[in-house]
Protein backbone atom coordinates (compact mmCIF):
# COMPACT_ATOMS: atom_id res chain seq x y z
CA UNK A 1 0.00 0.00 0.00
CA UNK A 2 1.51 3.36 -0.98
CA UNK A 3 -0.34 5.20 1.81
CA UNK A 4 1.28 2.94 4.41
CA UNK A 5 4.68 3.96 3.11
CA UNK A 6 3.92 7.65 2.77
CA UNK A 7 2.04 8.30 6.03
CA UNK A 8 5.09 7.99 8.35
CA UNK A 9 6.96 10.49 6.14
CA UNK A 10 4.04 12.94 6.28
CA UNK A 11 3.80 12.50 10.05
CA UNK A 12 7.54 13.12 10.46
CA UNK A 13 7.38 16.32 8.36
CA UNK A 14 4.31 17.52 10.27
CA UNK A 15 5.90 16.93 13.65
CA UNK A 16 9.08 18.68 12.51
CA UNK A 17 6.91 21.64 11.49
CA UNK A 18 5.13 21.62 14.83
CA UNK A 19 8.46 21.57 16.69
CA UNK A 20 9.66 24.52 14.62
CA UNK A 21 6.45 26.41 15.38
CA UNK A 22 6.78 25.70 19.10
CA UNK A 23 10.35 26.91 19.00
CA UNK A 24 9.03 30.24 17.71
CA UNK A 25 6.48 30.54 20.53
CA UNK A 26 3.65 30.17 18.10
CA UNK A 27 0.52 28.36 19.31
CA UNK A 28 -0.25 25.59 16.86
CA UNK A 29 -3.55 24.56 15.40
CA UNK A 30 -4.33 20.83 15.39
CA UNK A 31 -5.28 20.28 11.76
CA UNK A 32 -7.96 17.96 10.43
CA UNK A 33 -7.23 15.10 8.04
CA UNK A 34 -5.19 16.22 5.03
CA UNK A 35 -4.61 13.07 3.02
CA UNK A 36 -5.32 12.49 -0.66
CA UNK A 37 -4.78 8.75 -0.12
CA UNK A 38 -7.48 8.36 2.55
CA UNK A 39 -10.58 9.45 0.66
CA UNK A 40 -13.51 10.64 2.76
CA UNK A 41 -15.76 11.41 -0.17
CA UNK A 42 -16.90 10.07 -3.52
CA UNK A 43 -14.84 12.46 -5.70
CA UNK A 44 -11.63 11.87 -3.77
CA UNK A 45 -12.21 8.09 -3.95
CA UNK A 46 -12.41 8.22 -7.77
CA UNK A 47 -9.28 10.35 -7.98
CA UNK A 48 -7.55 8.01 -5.50
CA UNK A 49 -8.37 4.96 -7.64
CA UNK A 50 -6.92 6.64 -10.74
CA UNK A 51 -3.82 7.57 -8.75
CA UNK A 52 -3.36 3.99 -7.50
CA UNK A 53 -3.67 2.60 -11.03
CA UNK A 54 -1.16 5.15 -12.37
CA UNK A 55 1.32 4.39 -9.59
CA UNK A 56 0.93 0.62 -10.14
CA UNK A 57 1.53 0.85 -13.90
CA UNK A 58 4.45 3.26 -13.60
CA UNK A 59 6.05 1.12 -10.87
CA UNK A 60 5.70 -2.03 -12.99
CA UNK A 61 7.22 -0.32 -16.05
CA UNK A 62 10.06 1.16 -14.02
CA UNK A 63 10.89 -2.22 -12.45
CA UNK A 64 10.69 -4.01 -15.83
CA UNK A 65 13.10 -1.52 -17.43
CA UNK A 66 15.57 -1.76 -14.52
CA UNK A 67 15.36 -5.56 -14.60
CA UNK A 68 15.97 -5.62 -18.35
CA UNK A 69 18.96 -3.30 -18.00
CA UNK A 70 20.52 -5.37 -15.19
CA UNK A 71 19.96 -8.63 -17.09
CA UNK A 72 21.49 -7.36 -20.32
CA UNK A 73 24.52 -6.00 -18.44
CA UNK A 74 24.88 -9.34 -16.65
CA UNK A 75 24.67 -11.42 -19.81
CA UNK A 76 26.86 -9.31 -22.11
CA UNK A 77 30.41 -10.55 -22.57
CA UNK A 78 33.26 -8.63 -20.90
CA UNK A 79 35.63 -7.04 -23.41
CA UNK A 80 39.37 -7.35 -22.89
CA UNK A 81 41.71 -4.39 -23.28
CA UNK A 82 43.89 -5.89 -26.00
CA UNK A 83 41.00 -7.20 -28.11
CA UNK A 84 39.50 -4.62 -30.54
CA UNK A 85 35.77 -4.05 -30.29
CA UNK A 86 33.57 -6.31 -32.42
CA UNK A 87 31.72 -3.94 -34.78
CA UNK A 88 30.53 -6.61 -37.19
CA UNK A 89 26.89 -6.37 -36.04
CA UNK A 90 26.59 -2.76 -37.22
CA UNK A 91 24.51 -2.63 -40.36
CA UNK A 92 23.36 -6.22 -39.98
CA UNK A 93 19.68 -6.91 -39.41
CA UNK A 94 19.28 -8.62 -36.02
CA UNK A 95 15.98 -10.27 -35.32
CA UNK A 96 16.24 -10.29 -31.46
CA UNK A 97 16.74 -6.58 -30.68
CA UNK A 98 14.33 -5.67 -33.51
CA UNK A 99 11.55 -7.69 -31.87
CA UNK A 100 12.33 -6.33 -28.36
CA UNK A 101 11.98 -2.72 -29.56
CA UNK A 102 8.75 -3.58 -31.36
CA UNK A 103 7.38 -5.28 -28.24
CA UNK A 104 8.26 -2.47 -25.84
CA UNK A 105 6.75 0.19 -28.14
CA UNK A 106 3.58 -1.90 -28.36
CA UNK A 107 3.38 -2.44 -24.59
CA UNK A 108 4.02 1.28 -23.88
CA UNK A 109 1.23 2.31 -26.28
CA UNK A 110 -1.10 -0.24 -24.69
CA UNK A 111 -0.37 0.88 -21.10
CA UNK A 112 -0.67 4.57 -22.01
CA UNK A 113 -4.02 3.82 -23.63
CA UNK A 114 -5.13 2.12 -20.41
CA UNK A 115 -4.20 5.29 -18.49
CA UNK A 116 -6.01 7.55 -21.00
CA UNK A 117 -9.16 5.44 -20.78
CA UNK A 118 -8.96 5.33 -16.97
CA UNK A 119 -8.54 9.12 -16.89
CA UNK A 120 -11.57 9.69 -19.12
CA UNK A 121 -13.66 7.23 -17.10
CA UNK A 122 -12.66 8.98 -13.85
CA UNK A 123 -13.51 12.38 -15.30
CA UNK A 124 -16.95 11.15 -16.36
CA UNK A 125 -17.52 9.58 -12.95
CA UNK A 126 -16.64 12.91 -11.27
CA UNK A 127 -19.11 14.75 -13.49
CA UNK A 128 -21.87 12.16 -12.99
CA UNK A 129 -22.35 12.84 -9.28
CA UNK A 130 -26.04 13.52 -8.67
CA UNK A 131 -26.64 17.11 -7.55
CA UNK A 132 -30.08 16.47 -6.18
CA UNK A 133 -30.79 18.29 -2.91
CA UNK A 134 -27.37 19.98 -3.09
CA UNK A 135 -26.06 22.56 -0.63
CA UNK A 136 -25.02 25.75 -2.46
CA UNK A 137 -22.19 27.79 -1.01
CA UNK A 138 -20.45 30.83 -2.53
CA UNK A 139 -16.74 30.85 -1.77
CA UNK A 140 -14.77 34.07 -2.25
CA UNK A 141 -11.03 33.98 -1.68
CA UNK A 142 -9.16 36.97 -0.29
CA UNK A 143 -5.55 37.62 0.59
CA UNK A 144 -5.37 35.51 2.86
CA UNK A 145 -8.64 33.99 3.99
CA UNK A 146 -11.85 32.42 2.67
CA UNK A 147 -15.29 34.00 2.71
CA UNK A 148 -18.19 31.50 2.73
CA UNK A 149 -21.72 32.56 1.92
CA UNK A 150 -24.52 30.03 2.41
CA UNK A 151 -27.44 30.66 0.07
CA UNK A 152 -31.10 30.03 0.95
CA UNK A 153 -34.51 30.36 -0.66
CA UNK A 154 -35.35 33.21 1.70
CA UNK A 155 -32.80 36.03 1.35
CA UNK A 156 -32.99 36.63 5.10
CA UNK A 157 -31.80 33.05 5.67
CA UNK A 158 -28.49 33.53 3.88
CA UNK A 159 -25.49 33.97 6.13
CA UNK A 160 -21.77 34.56 5.83
CA UNK A 161 -18.93 32.95 7.70
CA UNK A 162 -15.23 32.42 7.13
CA UNK A 163 -12.58 29.72 6.86
CA UNK A 164 -14.67 26.88 8.31
CA UNK A 165 -16.92 25.15 5.80
CA UNK A 166 -19.62 23.03 7.45
CA UNK A 167 -21.25 20.46 5.15
CA UNK A 168 -23.76 17.66 5.78
CA UNK A 169 -22.55 14.07 5.32
CA UNK A 170 -24.04 12.31 2.30
CA UNK A 171 -25.43 15.40 0.56
CA UNK A 172 -23.71 16.86 -2.52
CA UNK A 173 -22.12 20.29 -2.09
CA UNK A 174 -21.77 22.82 -4.94
CA UNK A 175 -19.21 25.54 -4.35
CA UNK A 176 -19.31 28.64 -6.53
CA UNK A 177 -15.76 29.96 -6.51
CA UNK A 178 -14.74 33.59 -6.99
CA UNK A 179 -11.71 35.63 -5.99
CA UNK A 180 -11.55 39.16 -4.68
CA UNK A 181 -7.95 39.84 -5.67
CA UNK A 182 -5.32 37.48 -7.11
CA UNK A 183 -5.51 33.86 -8.27
CA UNK A 184 -5.98 31.30 -5.49
CA UNK A 185 -6.69 27.57 -5.59
CA UNK A 186 -9.00 25.57 -3.35
CA UNK A 187 -7.81 22.12 -2.32
CA UNK A 188 -9.20 19.68 0.23
CA UNK A 189 -7.27 16.51 -0.63
CA UNK A 190 -9.45 14.22 1.47
CA UNK A 191 -12.61 15.26 -0.38
CA UNK A 192 -11.87 16.46 -3.93
CA UNK A 193 -9.30 17.69 -6.44
CA UNK A 194 -7.97 21.24 -6.81
CA UNK A 195 -9.84 24.09 -8.43
CA UNK A 196 -8.37 27.49 -9.28
CA UNK A 197 -10.15 30.72 -8.41
CA UNK A 198 -9.29 33.09 -11.24
CA UNK A 199 -9.75 36.85 -11.15
CA UNK A 200 -12.94 37.92 -12.92
CA UNK A 201 -14.26 34.40 -13.45
CA UNK A 202 -16.61 32.06 -11.63
CA UNK A 203 -15.75 28.39 -11.24
CA UNK A 204 -17.76 25.61 -9.65
CA UNK A 205 -16.67 22.60 -7.65
CA UNK A 206 -18.78 19.64 -6.55
CA UNK A 207 -18.02 17.12 -3.87
CA UNK A 208 -19.71 14.95 -1.30
CA UNK A 209 -18.40 13.98 2.12
CA UNK A 210 -19.26 10.38 2.95
CA UNK A 211 -17.65 10.22 6.38
CA UNK A 212 -18.11 12.69 9.23
CA UNK A 213 -14.93 14.41 10.32
CA UNK A 214 -12.68 17.45 9.99
CA UNK A 215 -10.73 17.80 6.76
CA UNK A 216 -8.01 20.37 6.23
CA UNK A 217 -7.87 22.45 3.07
CA UNK A 218 -5.18 24.77 1.78
CA UNK A 219 -4.72 27.40 -0.90
CA UNK A 220 -2.73 25.58 -3.57
CA UNK A 221 -1.71 28.47 -5.82
CA UNK A 222 0.94 30.92 -4.66
CA UNK A 223 -1.02 34.07 -3.83
CA UNK A 224 1.39 36.34 -1.98
CA UNK A 225 3.34 36.68 1.23
CA UNK A 226 1.02 34.66 3.50
CA UNK A 227 0.00 31.96 1.03
CA UNK A 228 1.19 29.30 3.47
CA UNK A 229 -1.19 30.55 6.16
CA UNK A 230 -4.26 30.45 3.96
CA UNK A 231 -5.71 27.23 5.26
CA UNK A 232 -9.30 26.33 5.90
CA UNK A 233 -11.26 23.42 7.23
CA UNK A 234 -14.21 21.39 6.01
CA UNK A 235 -16.29 20.04 8.87
CA UNK A 236 -18.58 17.22 7.71
CA UNK A 237 -21.41 16.75 10.21
CA UNK A 238 -24.28 14.26 10.33
CA UNK A 239 -27.42 15.95 8.88
CA UNK A 240 -29.07 16.75 12.22
CA UNK A 241 -25.95 18.41 13.63
CA UNK A 242 -25.49 20.32 10.37
CA UNK A 243 -29.08 21.59 10.53
CA UNK A 244 -28.56 22.73 14.10
CA UNK A 245 -25.39 24.56 13.04
CA UNK A 246 -27.21 26.28 10.16
CA UNK A 247 -30.04 27.35 12.47
CA UNK A 248 -27.50 28.84 14.89
CA UNK A 249 -25.63 30.65 12.11
CA UNK A 250 -28.84 32.21 10.78
CA UNK A 251 -29.49 33.97 14.08
CA UNK A 252 -28.24 37.50 14.60
CA UNK A 253 -25.42 37.99 17.08
CA UNK A 254 -26.66 37.69 20.65
CA UNK A 255 -26.91 40.94 22.60
CA UNK A 256 -24.23 40.95 25.30
CA UNK A 257 -25.68 40.12 28.68
CA UNK A 258 -22.94 40.93 31.20
CA UNK A 259 -21.19 44.25 31.72
CA UNK A 260 -17.79 43.10 30.37
CA UNK A 261 -19.23 41.88 27.08
CA UNK A 262 -21.32 45.06 26.76
CA UNK A 263 -18.19 47.15 27.17
CA UNK A 264 -16.49 44.88 24.61
CA UNK A 265 -19.24 45.61 22.11
CA UNK A 266 -18.80 49.35 22.70
CA UNK A 267 -15.05 49.00 22.11
CA UNK A 268 -15.72 47.10 18.88
CA UNK A 269 -18.17 49.69 17.58
CA UNK A 270 -15.99 52.72 18.34
CA UNK A 271 -12.61 51.49 17.17
CA UNK A 272 -11.11 50.59 13.81
CA UNK A 273 -12.72 47.10 13.82
CA UNK A 274 -15.95 48.29 12.20
CA UNK A 275 -14.11 49.66 9.16
CA UNK A 276 -13.70 46.10 7.84
CA UNK A 277 -15.73 43.60 9.90
CA UNK A 278 -19.44 42.83 10.20
CA UNK A 279 -21.45 41.55 13.17
CA UNK A 280 -25.04 40.93 12.12
CA UNK A 281 -27.44 42.54 14.56
CA UNK A 282 -25.16 45.51 15.30
CA UNK A 283 -24.29 48.57 13.24
CA UNK A 284 -21.06 46.90 12.06
CA UNK A 285 -21.65 45.91 8.44
CA UNK A 286 -18.35 46.19 6.56
CA UNK A 287 -17.45 43.30 4.30
CA UNK A 288 -13.68 43.68 3.79
CA UNK A 289 -12.63 41.35 6.59
CA UNK A 290 -14.16 38.08 7.83
CA UNK A 291 -17.72 38.19 9.20
CA UNK A 292 -17.54 37.95 13.01
CA UNK A 293 -21.23 37.31 13.78
CA UNK A 294 -20.46 33.86 15.23
CA UNK A 295 -16.72 34.08 15.76
CA UNK A 296 -16.94 32.24 19.08
CA UNK A 297 -18.24 29.13 17.31
CA UNK A 298 -15.14 28.82 15.11
CA UNK A 299 -12.13 26.78 16.17
CA UNK A 300 -9.39 28.84 14.52
CA UNK A 301 -8.68 32.47 13.68
CA UNK A 302 -6.86 34.04 10.73
CA UNK A 303 -7.46 31.17 8.28
CA UNK A 304 -6.14 28.36 10.46
CA UNK A 305 -3.19 30.38 11.76
CA UNK A 306 -4.06 30.37 15.47
CA UNK A 307 -6.42 28.41 17.73
CA UNK A 308 -9.46 30.45 18.70
CA UNK A 309 -8.76 30.99 22.39
CA UNK A 310 -9.03 34.28 24.34
CA UNK A 311 -5.28 34.64 24.86
CA UNK A 312 -4.46 34.04 21.19
CA UNK A 313 -7.30 36.28 20.00
CA UNK A 314 -6.01 39.13 22.17
CA UNK A 315 -2.46 38.71 20.83
CA UNK A 316 -3.81 38.57 17.28
CA UNK A 317 -5.86 41.80 17.65
CA UNK A 318 -2.99 43.61 19.36
CA UNK A 319 -0.59 42.86 16.51
CA UNK A 320 -1.55 40.56 13.62
CA UNK A 321 1.80 41.28 11.95
CA UNK A 322 3.54 39.20 14.64
CA UNK A 323 1.84 36.07 13.31
CA UNK A 324 1.10 36.86 9.68
CA UNK A 325 3.41 39.63 8.39
CA UNK A 326 1.82 41.52 5.54
CA UNK A 327 -1.76 40.67 6.43
CA UNK A 328 -4.18 43.50 5.74
CA UNK A 329 -5.39 43.73 9.34
CA UNK A 330 -3.68 46.59 11.19
CA UNK A 331 -2.46 46.51 14.77
CA UNK A 332 -5.00 47.84 17.26
CA UNK A 333 -3.79 49.68 20.33
CA UNK A 334 -6.19 49.16 23.22
CA UNK A 335 -5.85 49.41 26.98
CA UNK A 336 -5.70 46.06 28.80
CA UNK A 337 -9.26 46.40 30.14
CA UNK A 338 -10.65 47.33 26.74
CA UNK A 339 -8.82 44.44 25.10
CA UNK A 340 -10.06 41.82 27.56
CA UNK A 341 -13.61 43.18 27.28
CA UNK A 342 -13.41 43.07 23.47
CA UNK A 343 -12.09 39.49 23.52
CA UNK A 344 -14.80 38.44 26.01
CA UNK A 345 -17.44 39.94 23.71
CA UNK A 346 -16.07 38.31 20.55
CA UNK A 347 -15.74 34.91 22.23
CA UNK A 348 -19.34 35.21 23.47
CA UNK A 349 -20.59 35.33 19.86
CA UNK A 350 -21.39 31.63 19.60
CA UNK B 1 39.42 49.16 -11.86
CA UNK B 2 38.57 47.87 -15.29
CA UNK B 3 35.71 49.43 -17.22
CA UNK B 4 33.70 46.22 -17.12
CA UNK B 5 34.01 45.85 -13.34
CA UNK B 6 33.00 49.48 -12.95
CA UNK B 7 29.92 48.98 -15.13
CA UNK B 8 28.85 45.85 -13.23
CA UNK B 9 29.31 47.56 -9.85
CA UNK B 10 27.36 50.60 -11.02
CA UNK B 11 24.52 48.42 -12.36
CA UNK B 12 24.33 46.44 -9.10
CA UNK B 13 24.28 49.67 -7.08
CA UNK B 14 21.47 51.08 -9.25
CA UNK B 15 19.48 47.82 -8.97
CA UNK B 16 19.90 47.67 -5.18
CA UNK B 17 18.70 51.27 -4.86
CA UNK B 18 15.43 50.09 -6.41
CA UNK B 19 14.84 47.71 -3.48
CA UNK B 20 14.05 50.65 -1.19
CA UNK B 21 11.07 51.48 -3.37
CA UNK B 22 9.50 48.08 -2.55
CA UNK B 23 10.61 47.76 1.09
CA UNK B 24 7.56 46.68 3.07
CA UNK B 25 6.99 47.99 6.57
CA UNK B 26 4.50 45.76 8.31
CA UNK B 27 5.00 46.84 11.90
CA UNK B 28 3.22 50.05 12.81
CA UNK B 29 5.18 52.46 14.98
CA UNK B 30 4.47 51.71 18.62
CA UNK B 31 1.83 54.00 20.03
CA UNK B 32 2.09 54.76 23.71
CA UNK B 33 -1.61 55.46 24.20
CA UNK B 34 -4.73 54.60 22.22
CA UNK B 35 -5.60 57.25 19.64
CA UNK B 36 -8.02 59.88 20.87
CA UNK B 37 -11.33 59.20 19.11
CA UNK B 38 -12.45 62.81 19.50
CA UNK B 39 -9.96 64.80 17.47
CA UNK B 40 -11.68 68.07 16.71
CA UNK B 41 -11.15 70.07 13.58
CA UNK B 42 -10.33 73.73 13.44
CA UNK B 43 -13.23 74.58 11.17
CA UNK B 44 -11.23 76.84 8.90
CA UNK B 45 -10.33 76.38 5.27
CA UNK B 46 -6.61 75.88 4.89
CA UNK B 47 -5.98 75.30 8.58
CA UNK B 48 -3.54 72.42 8.69
CA UNK B 49 -2.83 70.08 11.57
CA UNK B 50 -4.82 71.90 14.19
CA UNK B 51 -5.35 68.91 16.43
CA UNK B 52 -7.19 69.24 19.70
CA UNK B 53 -4.89 70.87 22.26
CA UNK B 54 -3.15 68.27 24.36
CA UNK B 55 -3.53 65.40 21.93
CA UNK B 56 -0.40 63.53 20.91
CA UNK B 57 1.01 64.60 17.56
CA UNK B 58 1.23 61.46 15.47
CA UNK B 59 4.55 60.49 13.91
CA UNK B 60 4.82 61.87 10.40
CA UNK B 61 4.90 58.95 7.96
CA UNK B 62 4.98 60.98 4.75
CA UNK B 63 8.04 58.95 3.69
CA UNK B 64 5.44 56.44 2.48
CA UNK B 65 5.40 58.61 -0.64
CA UNK B 66 8.75 57.03 -1.57
CA UNK B 67 7.42 53.52 -1.22
CA UNK B 68 5.45 51.74 -3.95
CA UNK B 69 4.05 49.11 -1.58
CA UNK B 70 2.65 51.72 0.83
CA UNK B 71 1.07 53.73 -2.00
CA UNK B 72 -0.57 50.59 -3.38
CA UNK B 73 -1.90 49.68 0.06
CA UNK B 74 -3.25 53.24 0.14
CA UNK B 75 -5.04 52.54 -3.12
CA UNK B 76 -6.57 49.36 -1.65
CA UNK B 77 -7.69 51.21 1.49
CA UNK B 78 -9.09 54.11 -0.57
CA UNK B 79 -11.47 51.57 -2.12
CA UNK B 80 -12.09 49.61 1.11
CA UNK B 81 -13.03 52.65 3.18
CA UNK B 82 -15.27 53.95 0.43
CA UNK B 83 -13.41 57.20 -0.27
CA UNK B 84 -14.62 56.59 -3.83
CA UNK B 85 -18.21 56.91 -2.56
CA UNK B 86 -17.83 60.72 -2.62
CA UNK B 87 -14.56 61.45 -4.42
CA UNK B 88 -15.06 58.78 -7.08
CA UNK B 89 -11.74 57.50 -8.42
CA UNK B 90 -10.33 61.00 -8.05
CA UNK B 91 -12.77 62.72 -10.40
CA UNK B 92 -15.07 63.87 -7.62
CA UNK B 93 -18.82 63.66 -7.20
CA UNK B 94 -20.47 64.50 -3.93
CA UNK B 95 -16.99 65.43 -2.73
CA UNK B 96 -14.36 67.52 -4.53
CA UNK B 97 -12.13 65.93 -7.20
CA UNK B 98 -8.69 64.83 -6.03
CA UNK B 99 -6.90 64.60 -9.38
CA UNK B 100 -6.81 68.30 -10.26
CA UNK B 101 -4.62 71.17 -9.11
CA UNK B 102 -7.10 72.68 -6.62
CA UNK B 103 -6.72 71.92 -2.91
CA UNK B 104 -9.30 73.47 -0.58
CA UNK B 105 -7.38 72.51 2.56
CA UNK B 106 -3.79 72.25 1.42
CA UNK B 107 -1.86 69.78 -0.68
CA UNK B 108 0.96 68.97 1.78
CA UNK B 109 0.88 65.44 3.26
CA UNK B 110 0.34 66.89 6.74
CA UNK B 111 -2.72 68.87 5.55
CA UNK B 112 -4.29 65.88 3.83
CA UNK B 113 -3.65 63.81 6.96
CA UNK B 114 -5.51 66.41 9.01
CA UNK B 115 -8.39 66.41 6.51
CA UNK B 116 -8.83 62.65 6.85
CA UNK B 117 -8.37 62.46 10.62
CA UNK B 118 -10.40 65.57 11.59
CA UNK B 119 -12.90 65.79 8.77
CA UNK B 120 -13.88 69.05 7.01
CA UNK B 121 -17.08 71.08 6.78
CA UNK B 122 -19.77 70.15 4.26
CA UNK B 123 -19.53 66.40 4.49
CA UNK B 124 -15.98 65.08 4.95
CA UNK B 125 -16.27 62.74 7.97
CA UNK B 126 -13.55 62.52 10.61
CA UNK B 127 -11.81 59.15 10.45
CA UNK B 128 -9.62 59.76 13.52
CA UNK B 129 -9.77 56.72 15.82
CA UNK B 130 -11.31 54.62 13.04
CA UNK B 131 -8.36 54.28 10.69
CA UNK B 132 -4.94 53.51 12.24
CA UNK B 133 -2.32 56.20 11.72
CA UNK B 134 -0.07 54.34 9.33
CA UNK B 135 -3.04 53.45 7.13
CA UNK B 136 -4.03 57.15 7.03
CA UNK B 137 -0.51 57.98 5.85
CA UNK B 138 -0.78 55.31 3.15
CA UNK B 139 -4.06 56.85 1.96
CA UNK B 140 -2.42 60.31 2.02
CA UNK B 141 0.35 59.05 -0.24
CA UNK B 142 -2.19 57.54 -2.63
CA UNK B 143 -4.34 60.69 -2.70
CA UNK B 144 -1.28 62.68 -3.71
CA UNK B 145 -0.51 60.19 -6.46
CA UNK B 146 -3.97 60.87 -7.97
CA UNK B 147 -2.81 64.28 -9.21
CA UNK B 148 0.67 63.11 -10.13
CA UNK B 149 2.51 64.50 -7.07
CA UNK B 150 4.58 61.33 -6.59
CA UNK B 151 7.53 59.89 -8.49
CA UNK B 152 6.50 57.80 -11.49
CA UNK B 153 8.30 54.68 -10.24
CA UNK B 154 6.37 54.80 -6.96
CA UNK B 155 2.82 55.68 -8.09
CA UNK B 156 0.51 52.72 -8.86
CA UNK B 157 0.32 51.45 -12.41
CA UNK B 158 -2.70 50.10 -14.28
CA UNK B 159 -5.57 49.06 -12.00
CA UNK B 160 -7.11 45.56 -12.01
CA UNK B 161 -10.59 46.96 -12.64
CA UNK B 162 -11.77 49.02 -15.59
CA UNK B 163 -10.88 52.66 -15.09
CA UNK B 164 -11.73 55.76 -17.11
CA UNK B 165 -8.64 57.67 -16.00
CA UNK B 166 -5.08 56.82 -17.01
CA UNK B 167 -2.96 54.95 -14.41
CA UNK B 168 -1.59 57.10 -11.58
CA UNK B 169 2.01 56.68 -12.70
CA UNK B 170 1.33 58.19 -16.12
CA UNK B 171 -0.41 61.33 -14.87
CA UNK B 172 1.00 64.80 -15.35
CA UNK B 173 1.98 66.60 -12.17
CA UNK B 174 -0.91 69.02 -11.53
CA UNK B 175 0.97 71.89 -9.94
CA UNK B 176 -1.00 72.86 -6.81
CA UNK B 177 -2.54 76.34 -7.08
CA UNK B 178 -1.77 78.58 -4.06
CA UNK B 179 -4.39 78.09 -1.36
CA UNK B 180 -5.81 81.63 -1.61
CA UNK B 181 -6.52 81.28 -5.31
CA UNK B 182 -8.05 77.88 -4.75
CA UNK B 183 -10.32 79.04 -1.93
CA UNK B 184 -11.47 82.12 -3.88
CA UNK B 185 -12.16 79.87 -6.87
CA UNK B 186 -14.16 77.60 -4.57
CA UNK B 187 -16.14 80.48 -3.09
CA UNK B 188 -16.93 81.89 -6.52
CA UNK B 189 -18.16 78.47 -7.55
CA UNK B 190 -20.60 78.34 -4.62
Amino acid sequence: MPSRLIRPVVAAVASAGATLALAQDRPTVVPGAHDALAAAGRQAAHIGALWNLTVAICTAVFCAILLGLVLSLWRSGRAREDVPADLSSIGRHERGPYLSVLWSVGVSIGLLLVLVVASVVTDRALARMSLENAVNIDVTSHQWWWELRYGADQPSDTFTTANELHVPVGRPVVLKLRTDDVIHSLWVPSLAGKKDLITGRTATMQFRADRAGRYRGQCAEFCGFQHAFMAFEVIADPPDRYDAWVAAQRRLAAEPTDATARRGQEVFLRSACIMCHAIEGTSAGARKGPDLTHLGARTTIAAGTLPNRPAELARWIANPQDFKPGVNMPATTLSNDDMSALVAYLESLK
Amino acid sequence: MSARLFTVTALVAIALAGCYREKREFQSPAETSPPDPAKLSAVLPGASAALKPGSQPSPDRSHYEENAYAVNQGKRLYRWYNCSGCHSNGGGGMGPPLMDEKWLYGHEPRAIYATIVEGRPNGMPAFGGRIPDDQVWQIVAYVRSLSGQLRKDVAPSRADALSAAPPENTRENEKPVPEKAASSAASSAQ
